[in-house]
């Protein structure tokens, strides 16, 4: 085996010797990249990052409803995020047994296990009071006139992610409390009689179901994954909105559909599990439900896409970033649907197929609707453009090597590759064909850290040097833009705003400018 | 602060007398030896009854607003969920198998006997 | 800078911030608690023998429980309905009294925790006692949490009585609501794990 180029040299001896990783330092990254990118990540940055500061902004409220318990939240996620990060210092490193920490491997690993569950446990409770935050905040601090069917699409789809946030998650921390008893007081909620681990009997009193694991954790992880995508849809919404310059397509279906997707995202959860031998009825069920889920994300996308037809579209960098979104997008959803039936989901089950499939739907799309929103609020947030050229070249270069660095997960997993493996199961004969595709892969990879470092310069270059903005940077309609100073000083507003009419009324036949801010009082050209 | 000058808390004298009563049932019940689904649900009846007292009227849901009864009730689907389809798991097996006992009882006691 | 409807209700959906805010965190317990029976669900059902709480546990101790947490939500709301009738002595000494009750429930559960060690019954010993450490633990949690409140509500906080008494009375009727769920978790444990 070949040791890694440039960065194996710099790998301890204990974890990687000679620059070749080891299997148990190969599976701490493993499991700690997914918890670290979905925990760590893209919740805190979309909900609690731009969540936490756009949200407020475009309902015209002073603030969150409970500061204090805002700063709870972010506190009790910056102490879960050290538990988590300090674990990789532990005799055995950090977690090891994947980022679903399935039973009874989680139960017997290193101690870096029962530090990923306190981490869990925190940034769990960090999630719980910042979606029950987002909800009062949503109902209670609205501006005068802005009912519901006025809200920006990205509002309307936090609040959908909160309530996900809000009751999905405990089911996880009461399987976390249980995995803590199994592995600290001796328990065996987890642990079926008779365990043998290593040659020998483990001395559980047993009577657990491995299975209970499973279905608690995938309760909260399915709607996990809408928590993932549904901020990522309402970066893109308000983008798109603001730069095709006319009214999004189908408000109403989108706001309906992501209520439904949000109900059913709570009965797909066993979709993950159909290889733990479930029966017809059980498959049949979940098949039918994960069919159904898939409608409303489609209806969405459709609307965005319908969006565009006979826009006058400008390209700027954010919008580049947004329009990116939805074929990557659409590429993640529809090979989804392989994986949410049975029969070709045994075949393609924990082979790169599915890593494909979720990094197309997270990488590309979330990812980049996170960058669409960073390049669209960067000027409310410091009253300054970023930079359009180093923005495009991120842009282009992302696109590209994102989709070299995944693409081929499709083509690898269809040959039957195992995820998880350190080697990447070289020594099976199917993965010899298909393995010749990690060399671009991974160049790839370098070529697309690369171009992060563009967008890294340019946003703290654009801090201080970047051209100055008005404070209707991109000719919103939105209150954020339309209403607030930027940066918009402690309570948001100079004074409270009032709402008059919809959320993008772009190009109004009639109207002086095209764009109507919502906080604009009716004339009598409206009549 | 005078708007309920004269609050009524016979109310909650009442429920108090009704929640011990109901304790004191469901003790006297178990003492009869029930066969175990009838005693399932008779305790799970008085459970609940008792529940929805101290929620209607120590919670004052009996007059809450709707918002609250929305978020109740999507609370209460997705317990519903949580609660059975688990269960589902357990006895929708593909044929010939099953995920009870995975041990006979014999060696199950060889396994106890163990630690 | 003032947030709105911290005190007041907001018309249109009739509440105040807190009294939302309380609902859907005991929506979340609800949840919590709810995969945690979902938990004791599968196990029982999945489990070749399950013994039944009775000849395990002792039940004159948790009807004792139960009839102080009855106790202890009575005092509570009362608490609340003094204030709204303006008697805040009243409602301090009921506060003083809920949470002797609390003290009282967690005394009891000691002398139930220490005699099960006693007889070397620990979480290990088998899935039932598992399970019932784990619930009636968390609980015991929960009741902890709201001792710590209501010291904080008739001790320093009390002061907010003079300054701003309907913010006041609303923090008692927040922490009731709290209280009275982990009264009505007890009235669900108490069958499960004791009498079934």
């Amino acid at each position: 085996m070949q040791p890694i180029p440039i960065i194996g040299a710099y790998l301890s001896a204990a974890n990687a010797p000679g620059g070749v990783m080891l299997p148990e330092f190969y599976n701490q990254l493993g499991a700690m990249h997914g918890t670290i990118m979905v925990f760590m990540g893209v919740v805190p940055l979309a909900v609690g990052g731009f969540g936490n500061f756009v949200m407020p902004l475009q309902i015209g409220a002073p603030d969150m409803a409970f500061p204090r318990i805002n700063m709870a939240s972010y506190w009790a996620y910056f102490v879960g995020g050290v538990v988590m990060l300090a674990s990789f210092f532990l005799p055995g490193g950090a977690a090891n047994s994947g980022w679903t920490s399935y039973v009874p491997l989680a139960v017997t690993a290193t101690v870096g296990q029962t530090w990923w569950l306190l981490g869990m446990v925190l940034l769990i409770t960090s999630s719980l009071l910042g979606s029950l935050n987002f909800i009062v905040t949503i109902f209670q601090l609205r501006a005068p006139g802005l009912t519901f069917m006025r809200l920006p699409i990205f509002v309307w789809l936090q609040l959908v992610t909160a309530y996900l946030l809000l009751l999905a998650f405990p089911p996880l921390e009461a399987a976390a409390v249980l995995q803590l008893m199994d592995r600290v007081a001796g328990t065996s909620f987890f642990l079926p009689s008779g365990l043998v681990v290593s040659g020998q009997i483990l001395g559980n009193s047993g009577g657990g179901n491995p299975l209970l694991w499973q279905h608690l954790f995938w309760f909260l992880a399915h709607p996990e994954v809408y928590v993932l995508i549904l901020p990522a849809m309402g970066i893109v919404a308000e983008v798109l909105a603001n730069n095709i310059r006319k009214p999004l397509w189908g408000y109403k279906p989108v706001v309906y559909s992501a209520i439904f997707l949000g109900f059913m995202s709570f009965v797909v959860w066993a979709h993950h599990m159909f290889l733990t031998g479930m029966g017809t009825t059980m498959s049949a069920f979940f098949q039918t439900t994960t069919m159904i889920i898939s409608i409303p994300s489609v209806v969405i996308l459709t609307s965005l896409f319908l969006s565009l037809w006979g826009a006058s579209i400008r390209f700027t960098t954010p919008m580049l970033f947004a329009l990116a979104f939805l074929p990557m997008f659409g590429i993640g959803g529809l090979t989804g649907l392989p994986l949410g039936l049975a029969p070709t989901d045994i075949h393609l089950h924990d082979t790169y197929y599915v890593i494909g499939h979720f990094h197309y739907v997270v990488a590309p799309g979330t990812l980049f609707a996170l960058f669409a929103g960073i390049y669209y609020w960067f000027p409310k947030a410091t009253g300054r453009y970023m930079n359009e050229l180093l923005g495009k070249i991120h842009f282009w270069g992302s696109f590209v090597c994102i989709n070299i660095v995944f693409f081929p997960m499709f083509i690898q997993g269809l040959a039957g590759m195992n995820r998880r493996l350190y080697d990447g199961g070289i020594q099976y004969a199917h993965a010899q064909t298909a393995a010749k595709w990690n060399m671009p892969m991974g160049h790839a990879a370098f070529a697309l850290w690369a171009f992060q470092l563009f967008f890294i310069f340019n946003f703290f270059w654009s801090i201080k040097k970047g051209r100055r903005s008005p404070s209707n940077a991109w000719d919103a309609t939105t209150l954020e833009w339309a209403a607030a100073p930027s940066p918009p000083p402690h309570g948001n507003f100079p004074e409270p705003p009032v709402v008059y009419r919809e959320a993008y009324e772009y190009s109004v036949p009639g109207h002086p400018r095209d764009f109507t801010p919502q906080n604009e009082p009716e004339t009598k050209r409206d009549k | 602060m005078t708007e309920h000058g004269s609050h009524d808390v016979g109310i909650y004298y009442k429920v108090f007398g009704a929640l011990l009563v109901f304790t004191v049932i469901t003790v006297a019940v178990n003492r009869v030896h029930l066969a175990i689904p009838l005693a399932v649900t008779v305790a799970l009846i008085i459970a609940v009854t008792k529940g929805s007292l101290v929620a209607s009227f120590f919670m004052h849901l009996i007059s809450e607003s709707n918002q609250i009864y929305r978020v109740l009730v999507l609370t209460a689907i997705f317990f519903f969920f949580l609660m059975f389809l688990p269960l589902l798991g357990l006895f929708s097996t593909p044929a010939g198998t099953e995920h009870r006992s995975p041990l006979t009882p014999a060696t199950h006691a060889t396994a106890e006997g163990h630690h | 800078m003032d947030i709105p409807y911290t005190v007041t209700a907001r018309p249109d959906t009739g509440l105040y911030n807190g009294k939302l805010g309380i609902w859907l965190f005991l929506a979340s317990e609800v949840m919590l608690f709810g995969a945690l029976f979902s938990s004791y669900l599968l196990l029982r059902v999945g489990a070749e023998v399950w013994p039944r709480g009775e000849t395990i546990l002792n039940i004159p101790m948790a009807f004792l429980n139960t009839v102080i947490l009855i106790s202890s939500s009575v005092t509570m709301v009362l608490a609340w309905a003094s204030l709204k009738m303006n008697q805040f002595q009243k409602a301090r000494w009921c506060l003083i009294g809920t949470f002797l009750l609390a003290s009282g429930f967690l005394v009891v559960k000691f002398f139930e925790y220490s005699e099960k060690f006693a007889h070397g019954l620990a979480p290990k010993t088998n899935t039932f006692l598992a399970i019932y450490f784990t619930l009636t633990g968390l609980h015991g949690l929960h009741v902890v949490g709201g001792m710590v409140v209501m010291a904080f509500l008739f001790g320093p906080g009390a002061k907010m009585w003079r300054v701003a008494p309907e913010r006041y009375t609303n923090r008692v009727e927040i922490t009731g609501l709290y209280w009275h769920f982990v009264d009505l978790v007890w009235i669900f444990l108490f069958p499960v794990l004791y009498l079934l």
